[in-house]
């Protein structure tokens, strides 16, 4: 790689995520500061500091991460070994019953009550919550049909196949009204249209407003698809911290080219490809090459596509392919892992 | 919502006194324990023995009724400490089939499903949830046995005089206590057997296991080295000294206070296996 291909390629437009979680425009749902966890002796949490403020956020991670533990320590279910967190800005130390109120918990694995049908399974754990008897059976009914759980909710949930329990918990975690619900692995073990359902259904309960949703997994996909913002955690570590959607935003001009010359051998200047580069930067896009014939390439207000179109003619180059291109949650999911950094 | 909505919303409503939250696991419980007929019909048996000693009450204090089934006064049981205490002998071993029955199953199940996570997920603690489960065990054993007890004892009392009721106030009390006494211990010991033992019959087994073997281990040391110590390993020996010692007929034995003691120490190390099982994870170190 030339210096003038590594001078650009630092000047290709970073992932706005470092700075959109640096200056947070919403109040914090969750903040960590110095969270740190240990079981005996063995570090699982290693001093994570972070603030997310997302309506969907995303925690990401291979397995042994630490997801389900941050998770569970924001439960209250182990307690922190130094630092703290606050959710809502009650502090899970000394508020964690109150915290515990505002929350709906799905967990990763089947748990369910034995010999329950689902609508006393769901309507048992909404008065566990705090609901009177009768409020808590309406909604343990609203919310089994929200899940599409409406005609099973009579048969006993150990009945149930998997996408069924998934959904039950689902539906018990809703069921009274928490303002910040854990999903932890959602679509384990379904099958391709149950996780479209169960993804349909968590961008639904998002875009309701009403709830913030934590949603931990290791399906890129699942992630990307539901959340905002995300954060990796890598050896109990903070890995990254990411806002999706104003990545989404800032990387909608990036492209990716592959160019193929018509005319006759390259010359020095590198041939049509190189002339048709040098074109497309004195139209004023940012360019790096990344192969002989693949270049990315950030087009500036005003130029469009067609504009390198009429370029690549007009110096005999052919476009082969043209892809819109952003980093993508497995890039910066890659990144992470190979970076181990704390920002991108 | 409406159910036709079908949206997300959030719950406004008001909310339950957190404090008795605990309650909600004995009415659920109820709800599937009273499904079965058989428990039913067992509670009903239950019922039986206090009924057959108000009628032994009732006959010291009607003389004709006495002569129509021509049965002699001093034919009759006497109501005094023995009386009381055989009652609660008999009602003992009934709350122990009831515990028996209803017990094992408590918490096991939550363990086997995995559903610990999802009550302390809730504003609701591990002392709760254990408070709650073990009430469903309290209530029942009560209704068998303190609580039958004391209303022979008010019958007794409403019969023979306000005065008879006084002079032998130590009696209720007696009652009040050697029943308490044996459905905590009982209590304990089957929520702590159900907590470690994930299923149910093997629950049930364990529960026989230490009432029976440790009976017949230790009454066998005490054979063997000619001693009364051997009562310390045994459970239901323990009880019958303590209700002995209560009710004022002691038994040729141990001490009383270390028969105290040793249920004292059981009942502890049931706590302990609570504590230790009763999380919404097991976190191994």
């Amino acid at each position: 790689m030339s210096t003038t291909e590594s001078a650009v390629i630092a000047s290709l437009p970073v992932p706005a995520a470092a700075v959109a979680v640096a200056a947070p425009a919403a109040p914090p749902i969750v903040e960590l500061e110095g969270l740190e966890v240990k079981f005996g002796k063995r570090p699982i949490l290693k001093g994570i500091d972070a603030a997310l403020s997302g309506r969907c956020i995303g925690l990401l991670g291979p397995n042994g991460a630490g997801k389900t533990t941050l998770l569970h320590t924001l439960l209250g279910f182990h307690p922190p070994s130094a630092g703290t967190a606050r959710i809502f800005g009650r502090d899970i130390r000394r508020d964690a019953q109150a915290i515990r109120g505002l929350m709906g918990y799905m967990p990763e694995n089947d748990s369910f009550i034995a010999g329950m049908s689902g609508v006393r399974f769901v309507r048992l754990m909404a008065e566990l919550s705090g609901l009177p008897p009768r409020q808590a059976m309406e909604r343990a009914h609203e919310a089994l049909f929200y899940v599409g759980l409406g005609e099973a909710r009579y048969r006993p949930v150990g009945t149930y196949s998997l996408g069924m329990k998934q959904l039950a918990k689902l539906a018990q975690a809703l069921a009274h009204g928490p303002r910040l619900l854990f999903l932890d692995e959602p679509t384990n073990g379904l099958d391709p249209p149950a996780r479209e359902r169960m993804l349909h259904l968590i961008r639904d309960i998002r875009d309701s407003g009403e709830v913030h949703v934590i949603l931990s997994s290791h399906l890129l996909r699942d992630v990307e698809q539901c959340c905002e913002e995300v954060l990796v955690l890598k050896d109990g570590r903070l890995a990254v911290t990411c806002n999706l959607e104003e990545e989404r935003r800032a990387n909608r001009k990036f492209l990716e080219l592959e160019v193929r010359s018509t005319a006759a051998a390259e010359g020095a200047d590198g041939g049509p490809n190189g002339a048709f580069a040098a074109a497309a930067q004195e139209l004023g896009c940012e360019l790096a090459w990344s192969g002989k014939q693949r270049m990315k390439l950030v087009l500036p207000e005003g130029v469009e596509v067609r504009d390198l179109y009429r370029l690549a003619a007009e110096r005999q180059v052919q476009i082969r392919r043209l892809d819109f291109k952003r980093d993508s949650l497995e890039d910066i999911f890659l990144q992470a892992m190979e970076g181990g950094h704390g920002g991108l | 919502m409406a159910v036709y909505e079908r949206t997300y919303r959030r719950y406004e409503g008001e909310l339950t006194p957190a404090r008795s939250r605990f309650l909600i696991l004995p009415r659920y419980a109820y709800q599937e324990v009273f499904k079965s007929k058989a428990f039913i019909a067992f509670l009903a048996l239950c019922a039986l023995s206090p009924l057959g000693f108000a009628i032994v009450i009732y006959l010291h204090h009607n003389l004709q009724a006495l002569k129509a089934i021509n049965l002699p006064l001093d034919k009759l049981v006497p109501i005094d400490a023995t009386f009381f205490s055989i009652f609660v002998t008999a009602q003992s071993f009934l709350a122990f089939l009831l515990a028996f029955a209803v017990g094992p199953g408590l918490i096991s199940a939550d363990v086997r499903n995995n559903a610990l996570p999802l009550y302390l997920s809730r504003p609701f603690s591990r002392s709760e949830y254990v408070l709650g489960k073990m009430s469903v065990l309290l209530i029942l054993l009560s209704a068998i046995t303190w609580i039958p007890g004391l209303l022979l004892f008010l019958l007794q009392t409403s019969l023979e005089g306000t005065s008879w009721g006084f002079e032998h106030a130590g009696l209720a009390w007696a009652i009040l206590a050697s029943c308490w006494e044996w459905i905590l211990v009982l209590s304990l010991l089957t929520l702590a057997l159900s907590a470690w033992v994930k299923w149910k019959p093997v629950a049930r087994i364990a529960l026989l296991a230490v009432f029976f073997v440790t009976r017949g281990f230790g009454e066998a040391v005490d054979r063997v080295l000619d001693t009364e110590w051997g009562s310390l390993v045994s459970l239901g020996k323990l009880n019958e000294i303590v209700r002995a010692d209560l009710f004022g007929t002691p038994l040729v034995s141990i001490p009383v206070w270390t028969a105290w003691l040793a249920l004292g120490l059981v009942a502890l190390a049931c706590l302990a296996m609570l504590a230790r099982r009763v999380r919404a994870y097991e976190v191994v170190r």
